[in-house]
């Protein structure tokens, strides 16, 4: 019997392995086919810029020979995959898409130069607000309240930092739209903790409501009174001698607030989640709420309490759009960032620093579309514009099989006397 | 017969009376308040917020042509909004009702513009052609939900920014973009394509068309699906208990296939629908957020068939009474977004309704 089941379970790891080995050998193929075949001249990289005081040579490839390595490698990974079916290939995985992401590249760039730290740079700036969406998930997820309402969270914030920056400078901007974001948590928690509605019916509306009250506020207030959207910008502060390390500088320390504070976040996050009683109590609420209910944890004040930090986190990652960035407000500026950071947060297994990896994998598909642009591939922007779009949906569809969220997640809880 | 009964059950029932009828109106007028309040607190006068009152009302009902404008929009709304109905009751949510409208509209363009066809013939092709498409594209993720999982509210979502771009790429496609334009917009469909005004007789203005009677044609097939036939009895038993209808031998997988498909099929319909029979080609801007007013319009029909139809009225009576709005007092159509979503957040939450308002429910 046991031996049936077993070899039932064998049986479907070598058919998924066979699957997966022949994706990979399938990307190699195609990779070389459609990049390497018309391909010569040299790609290069830029790595730092003359001026920096530890300059680095630039980084020079030659494009035929790369990528039809990468492609033969990507094919060797597939072969291995089918051959010895392996009980983990993540790995290899990983590996195919760095080097199929990398011949890309270097296709793109073959016979041209290309700043890489330039592109490493907006990738972790494009990754802050996805990472932070991703955080204030995370913080309502371990309670066990599902938050679609992030993306309205973030259009708030990003409109409440516009509006006060432009009045009060960008700190109180800032301030006040974290407390903006504060607010629609709380207004999420009020209606599905105290009215238990349902927790997806409930973010939609939030979504809609906001993406309806900034685009009426911006027409009927921003537009004539242009002064009231035009907030000053968070500069970025160079942290002396890290800053000067070729490459890691500029990516790492040479960026602003928005930057440093999502780090910050993610640290403090994770060990107010696995190191303190509060995060402890948190997680247990999230898993069983009976039980903590029984241990003398209020449940519904644990859940409000979360779902309102989780809000200011998402007005805080809002602002970003506004006063870290360029300093005015667009009708539905924040584009989906709430929903990959959703993503993230799954990609990463509700634990903050795996969304912080997944956010930055987002911010370099987001980066990478804009940075393409500007070398004239010949891809159609709008398909590049796709990229972290695809990439959330390719996530979602690969990893959540495995991802398991906390066990309560999405149930009103009803307190018993 | 049915609709009669159907309704006579309901209203023996005091409890659900209040549930079906008096929470959606309150719910309604308490949303359009705060709204007006809304204007105000944001700097308009009173005689604006009065005036756009008034408008709302009068551009929704006041004459012939408004209650044709209010039909015309109540349309798509009723087509998309039957789907997410469909969805809900087989427990998904569908949020990618716009893509599907843009896929859909897209395919009947091309289907508009490039074939000579007869009148007829013609018309149904753009319709199923659209519908098909629109199917096909909410196949995805009903397929990676059954397949991998995958939340379909993540994944409609994506579709539909996936659904802009391709949009975008479409409309510069030179075999698409009209002759000598540089902006981007389609060719024109066919006069063989477009779907017949019906109120032609009275005034050839009035714009209300053929796909109003499709819709009511579809409110009751969908009703008769979800309530009548096995397929729809396996939507429901899904919805209500995925493990349950697991062990009484009903696929799952299929089931959210099949659910997320008809979703998007009614959701092309949508579009095809307002290429066919208003826009008569496409824009960018062109799904105009009916995907997103649709899920409203079916939270209000209480994912109800029959509720939909009357929901999707009225949401077509606050589109068109908005843009009267937008026009005599210069109030940004936006404003009925607001007002959507706080018809969404007091349908969702019925104790606020009767917190407010505890005397209609002594």
């Amino acid at each position: 019997m046991d031996n049936t089941i077993k070899n039932n379970i064998e049986e479907k790891k070598t058919k998924k392995s066979i699957i997966v080995g022949l994706c990979l050998i399938v990307l190699g193929s195609i990779i070389y086919i459609f990049l390497g075949l018309n391909i010569e001249g040299y790609a290069t990289f830029r790595l730092s810029r003359p001026t920096d005081p530890f300059a680095l040579p630039n980084l020079i490839l030659p494009a035929h020979s790369f990528i039809g390595i990468s492609a033969l490698l990507i094919a060797f990974f597939g072969g291995r995959i089918i051959i010895k079916a392996p009980k983990k290939f993540t790995l290899f995985i990983a590996l195919s898409f760095f080097l199929a992401i990398a011949a890309f590249l270097v296709w793109a760039t073959a016979g041209k130069s290309f700043s890489l730290t330039g592109m490493l740079q907006a990738t972790v700036v494009r990754a802050v607000p996805i990472a932070l969406a991703a955080m204030a998930g995370i913080l309502c997820e371990r309670v066990a309240v599902i938050n679609i309402g992030i993306e309205g969270m973030l259009l708030a914030g990003a409109f409440a930092g516009a509006l006060f920056g432009s009045i009060f400078g960008n700190f109180f901007g800032l301030i006040l739209a974290v407390l903006v974001g504060g607010f629609f948590g709380f207004i999420l928690a009020a209606l599905v903790v105290t009215f238990r509605v349902d927790q997806i019916i409930a973010g939609v509306a939030i979504n809609i409501f906001v993406l309806g009250i900034t685009s009426f506020l911006t027409s009927h207030l921003l537009k004539s009174n242009p002064e009231l959207n035009d907030a000053p910008v968070f500069k970025s502060i160079n942290l002396p001698v890290l800053s000067d390390i070729p490459v890691l500088g500029p990516v790492l320390f040479k960026q602003n607030i928005f930057v440093y504070f999502s780090i910050f976040i993610v640290i403090i996050s994770t060990y107010y989640l696995f190191k303190t009683a509060y995060g402890l109590r948190a997680r247990a609420v999230g898993e069983h709420p009976k039980a903590a209910e029984t241990l003398g944890i209020s449940v519904l004040k644990t859940r409000f309490h979360h779902v309102i930090m989780g809000g200011m986190i998402a007005g805080f990652g809002g602002a970003w759009f506004t006063l870290g960035s360029v300093g005015r407000f667009d009708e539905g500026m924040t584009g989906g960032r709430g929903f990959i950071g959703l993503a993230a947060m799954i990609f990463g297994r509700w634990h903050p620093v795996g969304a912080l990896f997944a956010a930055l994998i987002f911010g370099f598909a987001d980066s990478l579309q804009q940075k393409l642009a500007i070398l004239r591939t010949p891809i159609p922007s709008e398909f590049l514009a796709m990229a972290p779009y695809l990439v959330t949906i390719i996530v979602v569809a690969g990893i959540v099989g495995n991802a398991k969220p906390p066990q309560a997640i999405g149930q009103a809880y009803v307190k018993e006397n | 017969m049915k609709i009669f009964n159907y309704f006579g059950n309901y209203f023996s029932n005091r409890e659900t009376f209040q549930e079906i009828i008096v929470i959606p109106v309150f719910a309604t007028l308490l949303a359009i308040f705060l709204g007006l309040l809304l204007l105000i607190v944001s700097g308009s006068s009173n005689e604006i917020a009065l005036k756009a009152l008034i408008a709302l009302f009068y551009g929704s009902f006041g004459s012939i042509s408004s209650i044709s404008e209010t039909l015309t929009a109540a349309t798509p709304l009723i087509f998309a909004a039957l789907g997410i109905a469909v969805g809900f009751k087989a427990g998904l949510f569908n949020i990618g009702a716009e893509g599907q409208i843009i896929l859909g509209g897209m395919a009947a363009v091309i289907i508009g513009f490039s074939f000579q066809l007869p009148f007829f013939i013609h018309l149904i092709l753009i319709l199923l052609v659209g519908a098909l498409f629109g199917a096909l594209y909410a196949f995805i993720s009903g397929w990676l939900k059954a397949t991998t999982g995958a939340h379909e509210v993540i994944t409609t979502i994506m579709l539909n920014l996936i659904a802009y771009r391709l949009l975008d790429f479409f409309l510069r496609i030179p075999s698409i973009q009209k002759e000598g334009r540089n902006d981007p917009i389609s060719k024109s469909i066919l006069d063989t394509a477009e779907l017949p005004r019906i109120l032609y007789f009275l005034d050839p203005n009035l714009r209300v068309h053929m796909g109003f009677l499709i819709a009511i044609f579809a409110v009751l097939i969908v009703y008769w699906l979800i309530f009548y036939t096995t397929i729809g009895y396996e939507f429901r038993a899904v919805g209500k208990n995925l493990e349950a209808s697991r062990y009484s031998g009903i696929s799952p997988s299929m089931t959210i296939i099949l659910a997320m498909s008809i979703a998007g099929l009614l959701a092309g319909l949508a579009g095809a629908s307002q290429i066919a029979g208003v826009l008569g080609r496409a824009t960018p801007g062109f799904s105009a957020g009916i995907g997103f007013d649709a899920i409203a319009v079916a939270l209000l029909g209480r994912a109800h068939p029959i509720g939909v139809l009357f929901a999707g009225i009225l949401f077509g009576a606050l589109i068109a009474g908005g843009r009267q709005m937008q026009v005599s007092a210069d109030v940004s159509l936006d404003l009925i977004t607001v007002i959507q979503a706080l018809i969404i957040i007091f349908i969702a939450a019925p104790v606020l309704i009767r917190k407010l308002f505890p005397w209609i429910f002594r």
